[in-house]
C-alpha cells in the first residue's frame, strides 16, 4: 500500500511480528546455541541464554566419532547429483513444452504432477526389491537416482512457468535473425532463462537435501546422507542434546542460508505456478 | 529486389482452416498493408510469408524462388515484432548487431553497419543501452534498425505501433514512410488499425476470416468499396449504411454515404432529423443525428464553426453521386 | 513457431522426461498391485500363492486400521487448522508497514528449511523430553508438573511439530497472493465505508480463497506422506501409527509384502482423490 502510516502503528506492527518471528524462530535459535554449549549446561534447569562458556567441542566430537564429513559428502553429491541429472533432463522437456505446445502439452504437464502425488510407500517394496536386484541399495547412485525421479516434475513445472514467460516473438525474432537451434538457445534462450534455472536448481537443492523417505528407507551404512545419521540420534545418543545440536546445526546451516535466497521461487516451484 | 507471390495458399490448424485459398502478388518495392479486424488471418498469413509457420498447401515465391520449405532466416526477410521482441540481456548495439553475427559478418563491417543503422533511426546515443533502459518509440526504433542492417529483401510489420501511445504513433508512422522512401524496398505491415492503413500503404489488402475483401489503393478502397465489408471498414468516421425504403428509392438493398458527404443545414434538406451527441474536434465537428426514420443514427461531418446544440431540428442532404449502392449479397452495384 | 522441423525437435526433447516417469510410475505400482494379491513373505520364502482380494479385506478389517485412519486424519485437519488459520493472519500481518520486514520474513519461513528428522529430533528431545526438555522446565518454574508430550499427549505434539514445519509454507504462499490484491480495491472498500472486519471477510478472505484453496491440498498430499517426524519421534506408537506409517510397518517391519501393498494401493488411491482436486485448480491456471 503506497500510503503513509503513524509511525506508532508501524512500531506496534515491527514489535508484534518480530516476537512472532522469533517465537517461530526459536526453536533453531535454541540448536544453534545449544551445540556451543557443554551437555550440562545444555540440560541445566534454568537454561542457560548466552552467558556459557562457548566451545567448538561439540562440532569436534561429532565428527571424529561418527564421521560427520562422510555423511555430509553423501548428501551433497545426492543433492547435487540428483539435481544435475534432473536438469539435464528437465530443461530439454520444459523448453519443448513452453516453446513448442501441442494440444497434448496440458494433459502431459498435469500427468507429470499427478506422479509427484503418487504416496511413496505405495511403492516402497517394489522400489525396494528393484533396488536389491540392481544392487542399488545403499548406493548413492541409486538414491540420487529416485531423488532426481521424485523431484523431477517440479523441476519441469518449474522451469516450465519460467520458460513460459520468455515472449516466444523472442525466438522467432532469432530465427528471422538467422539463428539456428543451437545459436537460439546459446545465444538467447539461456542468458534469458538462467534466473529460471538457477532458482530451480536451488528449490531442488534443497528438497533432495531434506527429503526423509526414501534416503531413510533405501540406505544403511554407506550411502546415508545427512538425513539419515541425523535419524540415528532418534536411540539413545539423541540425550547428549549439544552433541545433537552441534549435529543438526551442520545439517541445516548450508540449507538454511540457500534456502533464504529462494523464497520467492519456493512459492512457484511448490505450488506448481499456480501463485505466483 | 523484393516481388512476392502467394499461389493458392492455405494454412489450417488441425481442423480449423484459418486461410482458405488465396493468390497474392506484392510488387517490388511496394508497401502494402493487410488491414482487418483481429482474427481475421493477417498476422497469420504475414508469419506465412515469414517462414514462422509452415504453409498447408500452395506456393510462396519470393524474387520468383519457390521459399515455402526454406527456413525463415534463409528467405531474406526481415520483421519487426509487435512486441518488438528485443533481446532483453543485450545491449542495443548487441540487438542490431545480431543478425549480422548470425551471418557470419567480420566486426569491422558489423560495426560499420550498425553505426549507420543508429545515425540514421537517431540511436546512435543509446547504443551500449539494455531495451529495458529505453522508451517504446525507441525500443521501437532498435527493433527497425535490427531489420535494417541485414538489407533484407522486404520489411515485414506485424502491428508495430500498436503498443505505442497515440502521439508517438503518428510519429513513428511517418518514419516508417520516410524510410520506405529512402530505401525502396518492398515493405509488408499488418495493423487493425484503418487509419494507419490509409495513411502508409502503397497497396491495401483488406481481410476478413481469411479471405481477401479487397485489393486496391487507398483512395480506390475509399472511393469503390466492393462490398459492405470494406464499405463499413475504410474511413473515419465510418460509413453511414441505410436499408429500406430509401434504399429502395436508388434501386439497392443498401445504401452508404459517408459523414463528409452530407449536406447539414437548419433550413431544409432531404432527410431531417434532431441532434444527438456532437463531438467538436475543433476543425470538423461531428454530428450523431437521432430520428431521421432511416434506421440508425446519422453521422454527419461539418465545419468547426457549424453549431447546433443537443435536440435541435436539423436538415440533412446526402450528395447524390457520393451514394454507394450495394445489393442484397452485399456486393456494390456498379 | 511451430514448423514441422521445430515440433519433431519438441518431441525428442520431450521424450526422455516423460519415459523416464513413466517407468517411475509404472513399473513400481504395477508390481504393487501384483503383490497385492498375493501372499508374499519374504522372510517365509516370498511368494505363496494368489488370494484375490483377501489382502484388501485383511488391511481394513485389521484391528490397526481404523485407528490409523484416524489418526491421520486427526494430523492432517489438525496441521491444516492451524497452519492454515496462523498463515493467514501471519500473512496479513507481515504485509502490513513494518521495520526489518525482509528480516521478520527469513525468521518466520526458517522451519521450512530445516529437515524432518533434525526438526522431529530437536523438538523431541530439547523441548517435549520430559526431565529435560524446555518445555518441562518452563512448566516447573510455573510449578506445574511437566506433561509427558510424546506419550500422554503424543497427537498434540506430532501436530506441533508438523504444523511448525509447515506454517512458513502456508504463510508464504497467503502472502504472495495477498501482495497481488489491488490495494486501490482495498481503498475503494474504505471510501465505501466498510469497516477493517468486514473489509476482511469481503475483500482480503475471498481474494485469498484460491490460494487458500491451494495450501490446503498441497498441504494434505504430502502430509498424507509424513514419516520422517513419527519414525524419529513416536515410531508409530502411543496412537500416532498413521497409515502411511502402518503400511511402512506391514511391508519393512513385519514383512508383509502383500498385506503392506493393498495398503499401498488405498493410500495411492486417497492421494489420487486430493490430487485430482488440485490438478483441476492447476489446470484452469494453465489455460490463463
Amino acid at each position: 500500500m503506497a500510503r503513509s502510516v503513524t509511525t506508532q502503528r508501524k512500531s506496534l506492527n515491527t514489535f508484534i511480528a518480530w516476537t512472532i518471528g522469533l517465537l517461530i524462530f526459536f526453536p533453531i535459535l535454541w540448536t544453534i546455541l545449544t551445540s556451543f554449549k557443554t551437555e550440562a549446561q545444555a540440560i541445566a534447569d534454568p537454561p542457560v541464554w548466552f552467558f556459557f562458556d562457548w566451545t567448538l567441542e561439540n562440532y569436534r566430537v561429532v565428527q571424529e566419532r561418527s564421521n560427520y564429513s562422510r555423511f555430509l559428502w553423501n548428501s551433497i553429491i545426492i543433492a547435487g547429483g540428483s539435481t544435475i541429472l534432473g536438469m539435464i533432463i528437465a530443461i530439454p522437456a520444459a523448453w519443448s513444452m513452453a516453446f513448442v505446445p501441442s494440444n497434448r502439452t496440458k494433459d502431459i504437464l498435469l500427468w507429470m504432477l499427478s506422479t509427484k502425488m503418487l504416496p511413496a510407500v505405495g511403492v516402497l517394496y517394489p522400489i525396494y526389491l528393484i533396488f536389491i536386484r540392481f544392487g542399488l541399495l545403499d548406493t548413492r547412485i541409486g538414491l540420487t537416482l529416485v531423488l532426481m525421479l521424485i523431484n523431477l516434475p517440479i523441476m519441469v513445472w518449474m522451469l516450465y512457468t519460467y520458460f513460459k514467460e520468455i515472449p516466444g516473438e523472442i525466438l522467432e525474432a532469432a530465427r528471422m535473425d538467422g539463428a539456428g537451434l543451437k545459436e537460439e538457445i546459446l545465444y538467447v534462450l539461456t542468458p534469458m532463462a538462467i534466473p529460471g534455472i538457477a532458482s530451480t536448481v536451488l528449490l531442488n537443492i534443497i528438497l533432495a537435501w531434506n527429503e526423509a523417505f526414501w534416503t531413510l528407507n533405501l540406505t544403511a551404512a554407506r550411502a546415508a546422507p545427512l538425513t539419515a545419521f541425523i535419524a540415528s540420534y532418534s536411540s539413545p545418543e539423541g540425550l547428549f542434546y549439544a552433541k545433537l545440536s552441534a549435529a543438526s546445526t551442520m545439517a541445516i546451516a548450508p540449507i538454511l542460508i540457500l534456502g533464504w535466497f529462494s523464497q520467492k521461487q519456493l512459492v512457484r516451484g511448490l505450488t506448481f505456478g499456480a501463485v505466483k | 529486389m523484393g516481388q512476392i507471390v502467394l499461389q493458392q495458399v492455405t494454412k489450417s490448424f488441425g481442423e480449423v482452416t484459418v486461410i482458405p485459398p488465396l493468390d497474392l502478388t506484392i510488387e517490388d518495392g511496394e508497401f502494402t498493408v493487410f488491414v482487418g479486424p483481429s482474427g481475421c488471418g493477417k498476422s497469420t498469413l504475414l508469419r506465412l510469408i515469414a517462414g514462422l509457420e509452415d504453409v498447408s498447401s500452395g506456393e510462396i515465391r519470393i524474387d520468383g524462388k519457390e521459399s515455402a520449405s526454406i527456413p525463415p532466416a534463409k528467405r531474406g526477410l526481415a520483421m519487426v515484432f509487435q512486441s518488438y521482441a528485443l533481446y532483453p540481456h543485450m545491449s542495443v548495439r548487441k540487438n542490431i548487431a545480431f543478425p549480422l553475427r548470425m551471418a557470419g559478418l567480420d566486426r569491422a563491417e558489423q560495426d560499420r553497419r550498425v553505426e549507420q543503422a543508429a545515425s540514421v533511426l537517431n540511436l546512435t546515443d543509446y547504443l551500449d543501452r539494455r531495451p529495458g533502459q529505453l522508451s517504446g518509440g525507441q525500443r521501437q526504433r532498435v527493433a527497425i534498425g535490427r531489420a535494417i542492417v541485414r538489407e533484407p529483401a522486404a520489411f515485414l510489420f506485424d502491428e508495430p505501433l500498436s503498443n505505442l501511445d497515440a502521439a508517438l504513433r503518428v510519429g513513428m508512422r511517418l518514419e516508417i514512410s520516410e524510410l520506405h522512401n529512402r530505401l525502396k524496398t518492398t515493405m509488408i505491415y499488418v495493423t487493425h488499425d484503418q487509419v494507419e492503413a490509409m495513411t502508409m500503404a502503397d497497396k491495401i489488402v483488406v481481410l476478413r476470416a481469411g479471405f481477401i475483401e479487397q485489393v486496391g489503393s487507398p483512395l480506390e478502397l475509399y472511393k469503390n468499396p466492393r462490398n459492405l465489408f470494406v464499405a463499413g471498414f475504410i474511413g473515419s468516421p465510418k460509413m453511414n449504411l441505410i436499408e429500406g425504403a430509401e434504399a429502395a428509392k436508388h434501386n439497392a438493398t443498401t445504401i452508404g454515404i459517408r459523414p463528409e458527404h452530407i449536406h447539414i443545414s437548419a433550413e431544409g434538406g432531404a432527410w431531417s432529423g434532431t441532434v444527438g451527441v456532437s463531438e467538436h474536434l475543433g476543425s470538423d465537428t461531428f454530428f450523431h443525428v437521432q430520428d431521421t426514420g432511416l434506421g440508425d443514427t446519422v453521422t454527419v461531418r461539418a465545419d468547426g464553426e457549424v453549431s447546433f446544440r443537443h435536440g435541435d431540428r436539423i436538415f440533412l442532404t446526402p450528395r447524390d453521386e457520393m451514394i454507394h449502392r450495394f445489393d442484397a449479397q452485399g456486393l456494390r452495384i456498379a | 513457431m511451430s514448423t514441422k522441423a521445430s515440433r519433431s525437435a519438441a518431441r525428442l526433447m520431450l521424450a526422455p522426461a516423460v519415459i523416464l516417469l513413466l517407468g517411475w510410475m509404472l513399473v513400481p505400482l504395477t508390481l504393487t498391485l501384483i503383490f497385492s494379491f498375493q501372499r508374499y513373505l519374504p522372510l517365509r520364502g516370498g511368494f505363496q500363492g494368489w488370494v484375490g482380494f483377501e489382502n484388501y479385506v485383511r488391511f481394513v478389517t485389521s484391528s490397526a486400521f481404523w485407528p490409523s485412519v484416524q489418526a491421520t486424519v486427526i494430523i492432517v485437519g489438525g496441521v491444516l487448522l492451524i497452519t492454515v488459520t496462523l498463515g493467514i493472519l501471519l500473512a496479513i500481518l507481515l504485509d502490513q508497514p513494518m521495520w526489518g520486514q525482509g528480516m521478520v520474513r527469513i525468521l518466520v519461513i526458517a522451519p521450512f528449511f530445516v529437515m524432518p528428522t533434525v526438526s522431529g529430533l530437536v523438538w523431541k528431545n530439547m523441548f517435549m523430553d520430559p526431565n529435560n526438555g524446555l518445555l518441562s522446565h518452563l512448566w516447573r518454574s510455573v510449578g506445574a508438573d511437566p506433561i509427558i508430550w510424546l506419550s500422554d499427549a503424543s497427537m498434540l505434539s506430532i501436530i506441533l511439530i508438523v504444523s511448525w514445519q509447515w506454517l512458513p509454507f502456508a504463510t508464504l504462499i497467503l502472502l504472495t497472493a495477498i501482495q497481488s490484491l489491488d490495494s486501490e480495491q482495498l481503498e475503494a472498500a474504505e471510501m465505501d465505508g466498510a469497516p477493517m472486519l468486514s473489509r476482511f471477510w469481503h475483500i482480503i478472505l475471498p481474494h485469498l480463497a484460491r490460494a487458500i484453496t491451494i495450501v490446503i491440498l498441497i498441504q494434505t498430499i504430502f502430509l498424507l506422506a509424513i514419516f520422517a517426524e513419527i519414525f524419529v519421534t513416536t515410531q508409530g506408537s502411543f496412537g500416532t501409527r498413521t497409515l502411511t506409517y502402518l503400511i511402512f510397518q506391514r511391508v519393512l517391519e513385519s514383512q508383509n509384502v502383500g498385506l503392506g501393498s493393498a495398503g499401498g494401493i488405498y493410500a495411492v488411491i486417497l492421494a489420487n482423490i486430493f490430487a485430482l482436486f488440485l490438478m483441476r485448480i492447476v489446470g484452469k491456471n494453465l489455460d490463463r
